[in-house]
């Protein structure tokens, strides 16, 4: 393998991992959009989705349906399950406080982090549990570069929820309404848009995104545990901030830059200090360009 | 101000010391009445969570800053303390006040660049910088033991007349002792520093600070100070922590940590002194109250978060404003 093919190889690896990155990042940056929280649950409700879709692979499988009906009802039950959850979280813990001082926003969604993180791990145990490997393991030879089957699924049911996402957001009512609740909220509400149905709607669109993202993961990855959430969270996060936080093009952008620097960094320097590339990737770019690469706003104040 | 009005003041400041006394005395006496030492041992851990509770107030609290990698500076004072004991062979009594310059520097050196960004995007930078501070103690394996942590700090020995050598061992009341006078001497500290001129100024800039620079307050200097003071105080908890257990892990110093003391301080009140104390007494010790619950214990913990940010949103005390 020559070294261009190396770079492309280590490129594609990480482009993989960026979109499943951006899928949660989009979930991250969809809340800050609209109430400017920092969903710190976010992360688990992403896992949730994995661990969701695991339980519905199992069924499956055990009733010997096709491996294309099981993926798609895992899928679904995936998205059905963590949007439902995303959607009683905004109901029963943030709608509550959302007068309240931001900070208090900000400990409650850490303690809901705490919460789903520990509820998996007494539903599923603390060890790793094996994922099915699902998608038939096919691969394809393009100018020296190697391309997996998982691989395009990933980037294909990614672009497709991005593209639709983009849709939503951009040329229907209700994405018109998000906009405008992520821009004034009062206003939102003395024109009449119903500003707290519109905030649930989002959560639940987030959280369903993260969902897929959980079953990608799973896939990909083909174990999965509970504390995985937490790590995979903070860098989708990290995305959405890299991309410039409460834009949706950005966590996308963001999601696959820092994949790639990721693999690339893996592959060129250290894969000990991977973790670290993506924080100082984020902090030098946070000092040179406060607003990511995509400015969307610029938050004031804790 | 009226001579009545003074004397009010006067009498209500009277009251607060001697409220202040008696949970000293009171926490004095623990260790006689009640010498169980696990239980002591939950409580000097609590404690430690108040010292850097104290710590965080200053920046998150006093000055508004909203730090979210605050375990970082605990962290290299505890690493700095154990590797001047095991290399140098210094004496915590001599080794804690490099633990804490130390961190003391290190905050002020990551605020000159991150205290450009404001807000949450301060929050996200400093919480970058606690991850990389963390994932560098796992990796420099050859200073730091990476991953099996820093092994075979020395315990503290005080020689006391009449009594002679007192080797601290593993042993929990000398920690608790230790904790508590640390705690005290840290929180007169505090308590004066917010009536200071400087404290004065950290409030004014909480509160509006293009109105603090405007009135001719040197803002940028101010927080600096603010997050050496932070980065002292807990560089200062982590060189008791270090010797307390003899062996540090960067596990110890991790996100959740960082999260915790924010919660305390939340939970306290912000800005308020007395608050973080509380805020740290309560949610530190709460995991051990609930081990009755067993696997259930962080499920309940996570939901009595919830549960106090809907109840008290100002904390149980409100800060000086």
């Amino acid at each position: 393998m020559t070294s261009l093919q190396l770079f492309f190889q280590q490129l594609a690896n990480g482009l993989t991992l960026g979109a499943i990155y951006a899928l949660i990042a989009l979930g991250y940056t969809m809340v800050y959009g609209v109430i400017q929280l920092i969903n710190f649950a976010h992360g688990e409700v992403f896992m949730v989705g994995a661990y969701g879709a695991l339980s519905v692979i199992l069924l499956c499988t055990a009733a010997h349906l096709p491996w294309p009906v099981v993926l798609l009802a895992a899928a679904l039950g995936a998205l059905l399950l963590c949007g439902g959850l995303g959607g009683v979280i905004e109901r029963i813990a943030y709608r509550p406080i959302r007068r309240a001082p931001r900070l208090n926003a900000l400990i409650t969604a850490i303690g809901m982090s705490f919460f789903l993180q520990n509820a998996l791990m007494l539903c599923y145990g603390a060890t790793d549990r094996q994922f099915p490997s699902l998608i038939p393991s096919v691969r394809w030879d393009v100018g020296g570069l190697s391309f997996t089957g998982m691989q395009l699924l990933i980037w294909g049911s990614s672009a497709v929820l991005m593209a639709f996402l983009q849709v939503l957001v951009m040329s229907t009512k209700l994405g018109k309404a998000m906009r405008a609740t992520s821009q004034d909220p009062v206003a939102c509400a003395l024109l009449g848009i119903p500003v707290d149905r519109i905030i649930a709607i989002t959560f639940v669109i987030g959280s369903a995104l993260g969902a897929i993202g959980g079953l990608l993961f799973g896939l990909y990855y083909g174990t999965i545990n509970f504390h995985d959430g937490y790590l995979m969270g903070m860098k989708a996060f990290t995305a959405a901030v890299l991309g410039g936080i409460g834009n949706i093009p950005g966590a996308m952008i963001g999601g696959l830059v820092l994949g790639m620097l990721e693999g690339l960094g893996a592959g060129y320097l250290s894969s000990q200090w991977k973790n670290v590339f993506a924080f100082v990737a984020l902090v030098a770019l946070l000092l040179f360009k406060p607003t990511g690469l995509l400015a969307e706003r610029v938050a004031e104040r804790a | 101000m009226r001579i009545a009005d003074l004397k009010q003041r006067h009498s209500e400041f009277r009251q607060r010391i001697i409220r202040w006394e008696m949970g000293g005395f009171l926490a004095l006496l623990i260790p006689i009445v009640h010498p169980h030492p696990y239980h002591l041992d939950v409580l000097t851990t609590a404690l430690l969570y108040a010292l850097l509770a104290l710590g965080l107030n200053v920046i998150v609290g006093l000055t508004g800053l909203l730090h979210l990698g605050y375990a970082a500076f605990f962290a290299i004072g505890a690493y700095t303390y154990g590797l001047l004991n095991i290399h140098l062979g210094c004496p915590f009594w001599i080794g804690w006040l490099p633990a804490s310059i130390f961190a003391g520097i290190s905050g002020v050196c990551l605020g000159i660049p991150a205290l450009r960004v404001r807000g949450d995007y301060l929050a996200i930078v400093t919480l970058g910088f606690g991850e990389i501070v963390r994932i560098a103690f796992t990796n420099l394996e050859q200073w730091t033991g990476g991953p099996n942590g820093l092994l075979g700090i020395a315990h503290p020995r005080l020689w006391i007349p009449t009594a002679g050598m007192l080797d601290f061992g593993v042993s929990s009341k000398p920690y608790y002792y230790l904790a508590l006078i640390v705690t005290v001497i840290v929180a007169g500290f505090c308590v004066r520093l917010s009536r200071s001129r400087v404290g004065r100024a950290w409030r004014a800039i909480r509160e509006d600070e293009m109105a603090a620079a405007c009135m001719g307050i040197p803002v940028l200097n101010l927080k600096l100070l603010a997050q050496g003071c932070g980065g002292a105080i807990a560089g200062l908890a982590g060189a008791i922590f270090a010797a307390k257990q003899g062996v540090i892990t960067p596990d110890s110093f991790d996100f959740i940590l960082s999260v915790m003391v924010l919660a305390m301080v939340v939970l306290g009140g912000m800005g308020s002194i007395r608050g973080a104390i509380v805020g740290a007494l309560v949610l530190g010790s709460l995991p051990e109250w609930l081990r009755g619950f067993d696997r259930y214990r962080m499920l309940i913990f996570g939901l009595a978060m919830i549960g106090m940010m809907r109840l008290r949103p100002e904390g149980i005390f409100r800060g000086r404003r």
